[in-house]
């Protein structure tokens, strides 16, 4: 029988196997930041370890830093970031800091250094690591005791998740987005729907995404609870590999390219869960809710919890709509925000900053706005093509690189009762800051609702304007 | 870490499903650098509202948590296990965990138990109606024990002997650094490295 595309990436990583053990498991890339990373490192000096690989470590700081110029003002975060520099240099790891050209979100350097390849395995302590299975590997986030077990080894001992296929048959609407497949399959199948489970992401729609919005469905993957989520590698993976900084070169490229070939599914494999979505029957999608499964699509009303025959979802929607402030019946559409955040490692890549800006060009803000470049290297190309002078006259705001409002760790946040509209992964309660009403959107509505200062669908600003 | 064998203790209801990471401890608390002092940011912002369960003295000094369906969605953050642990829970007990969460929580020695949802709102009932009420989770027999009333979970018998035994799993794998070797020495060259 054939095999999946999981378990070939989880097989060609094997280092030990043994009965009634899990699997040890090889670690090809380990990513750092600050948040998860400074117990780790403690654990390693209390027990006198070093540092196995780190030609195959890569350290960044994101969560903490200010997207505005000048120094980290709260002493808390200071220290956390002052630690990871510590730590890098003690312990010889490659660290992108605030400032360096290379810094940024860590699930966007991977991807833009060449480091992120099909195949690989790659972890870190952040559950967005999902994002790098975008390329055809196996990328999870870890805690930190994990964390210090792959700085010590380089491997992780793991069982195989079990494998599933997403079917996205037909092709996206116009104006319908990676951000909204990744939306809808994630209300379809629910925030545990994935639980045990590697995604393998298919299909008609998934093929002619970019890589860009490859990585935005398979950074969500752990929204739908899954461990992973990946996507075989083709002609646009390549496509975009080639010439990076860590992509092979020479012979070596063809070798791999070769390699990276073999890398699906096989016809004959059998996935363990399948799940079918046509995509050509999708709208834009928003969140409604406290968490990434209460989404509708936009041109919907807020549910009615009453409706649901489920309890402990009526539970859940009752407790979320008090949360949120919303009545049962509102138009979503109807919505108003106080503050639109384009950004994170979702959707801060250079694609998603083109697409704000195609919309906001020419037009004008009613609210506040945060563009946020997921990386220093996004920021410059964004500035190279002339994007930062459209936001800025459109009387947004153009920030520094990094997590920003995606996760209240930094001085992006929204104050109790401020309500956004976010291209961000989460709209937990208080998640971009205590109190703060989150809704999840793509970068298109994002802008539109920027412009009319409710949620809005970008066809609908084209009517109105 | 600690060994788990046998634990008995009173327990708290959570019914609350979807209870996310950020929620059993909030970023603001991820800024520390240490590994102590997060009980104070367990379900910090619910701690606000005084009518929120683990304000409620009836429930002083429980050591087992019964929570709603999916309990610890979201992030990899580590610090939710250690608040849960340092506030003084040794178990929790729920119809579906995160992934990451469980498997940081079997890292730690805080024994996350997976019960069927009906038995879970038994016990949460049973708590309510009466918080002295003792709970007993055996992991040696795989069992969870409420009076003459007892129900077997699942651990895979390799994570259960890791706890059992009080093991941390880098002691363990750095016995195979032998395997790791050869493994490397294997790799394909053209695979990248960050240097």
């Amino acid at each position: 029988m054939g095999r999946t595309l999981a378990e070939k990436v989880w097989e060609q990583h094997v280092v030990r196997r043994a009965e009634g053990e899990p699997d040890l498991l090889f670690i090809d890339l380990h990513l750092i930041h600050e948040v998860t990373s400074p117990q780790a490192f403690d654990g390693l000096r209390m027990a006198g370890r070093k540092v196995r690989r780190p030609d195959l470590t890569i350290a960044t700081e994101d969560h903490n830093v200010p997207t505005v110029l000048g120094p980290i003002s709260d002493p808390v975060s200071k220290t956390q970031v002052e630690t990871l520099r510590k730590n890098a240099a003690e312990f010889g790891v490659r660290l992108h800091p605030m400032g360096d050209a290379g810094q940024g979100v860590v699930h966007i350097i991977g991807p833009q250094f060449g480091l992120t390849q099909p195949g690989m395995t790659i972890v870190c302590g952040d559950s967005h690591t999902s994002t790098h299975g975008a390329f055809g590997g196996i990328a999870f986030g870890i805690g930190t005791s994990e964390v210090e077990h792959v700085l010590a080894t380089q491997t992780l001992p793991a069982y195989r998740p079990k494998t599933m296929a997403i079917e996205v048959s037909g092709e996206l609407p116009v104006g319908v987005t990676a951000k909204d497949l990744i939306l809808a399959i994630i209300a379809k199948i629910g925030t545990g729907g994935g639980q045990g489970y590697i995604v393998e992401y298919r299909g008609e729609a998934v093929r002619k995404l970019s890589m860009e919005g490859r990585m935005t469905v398979c950074n969500m993957s752990i929204e739908a609870g899954a461990r992973a989520g990946m996507i075989a590698p083709d002609e646009t993976t390549f496509a975009y590999l080639k010439g990076r900084k860590h992509a092979p070169t020479g012979a070596d490229w063809d070798t791999a390219v070769e390699y990276w070939k073999t890398l699906k599914t096989d016809d004959d494999a059998v996935f363990d869960k399948v799940v079918e979505i046509d995509a050509s029957v999708l709208t834009p999608f928003v969140t409604w809710g406290t968490n990434p499964g209460q989404g509708l699509p936009l041109g919907a009303a807020v549910p009615d919890p009453a409706e649901m025959a489920d309890a402990t979802e009526r539970a859940a929607a009752e407790r979320a709509l008090e949360y949120m402030g919303l009545t049962a019946g509102t138009p979503l559409s109807e919505i108003e925000v106080d503050t639109v955040f384009v950004g994170s490692c979702t959707n801060g890549r250079i694609e998603d900053l083109r697409a704000a800006a195609e919309i906001l060009r020419g037009r004008q803000v009613k609210t506040r706005t945060l563009i946020v470049p997921g990386s220093m290297l996004v920021k410059l190309e964004a500035e190279k093509e002339g994007l930062d002078k459209v936001f800025e006259a459109a009387g947004a705001e153009w920030r520094q690189a990094g997590c920003s409002m995606c996760l209240g760790m930094n001085p992006d946040t929204l104050q109790p009762g401020e309500r956004s509209a976010s291209t961000s992964n989460r709209n937990f309660e208080g998640r971009q800051g205590k109190g703060g009403r989150t809704h999840l959107v793509s970068p298109q509505v994002a802008a539109a609702t920027a412009v009319t200062g409710r949620l809005t669908a970008p066809a609908d600003l084209a009517v109105t304007a | 870490m600690d060994a788990f064998t046998t634990h008995t203790g009173t327990a708290v209801p959570l019914r609350r499903s979807n209870v996310d990471t950020d929620q059993i401890i909030p970023a603001v608390w991820l800024k520390q650098v240490s590994r102590t002092g997060f009980e104070k940011g367990l379900f910090s912002a619910w701690r606000e509202d005084p009518s929120f369960v683990l304000n409620n003295p009836v429930y002083d000094g429980a050591t087992i948590l019964l929570a709603g369906p999916d309990f610890g969605t979201g992030s990899s953050r580590e610090h939710a296990v250690w608040a849960i642990q340092q506030y003084g829970f040794r178990v929790v007990i729920a119809a579906r965990f995160g992934d990451i969460f469980r498997n940081n929580s079997t890292k730690m020695g805080l024994l996350p138990v997976i019960l069927d949802a009906k038995i879970v709102e038994e016990l949460q009932a049973a708590v309510e109606a009466d918080p002295t009420t003792q709970i007993t989770v055996d992991l040696t027999e795989r069992e969870v024990r409420l009076g003459q009333d007892a129900w077997s979970f699942e651990i895979d018998d390799y994570t259960r002997w890791r706890l059992l035994e009080g093991l941390d799993d880098i002691g363990l794998t750095l016995r195979h650094a032998d395997d790791i070797a050869t493994y490397e020495n294997g790799r394909q060259p053209w695979l990248p490295t960050t240097v």
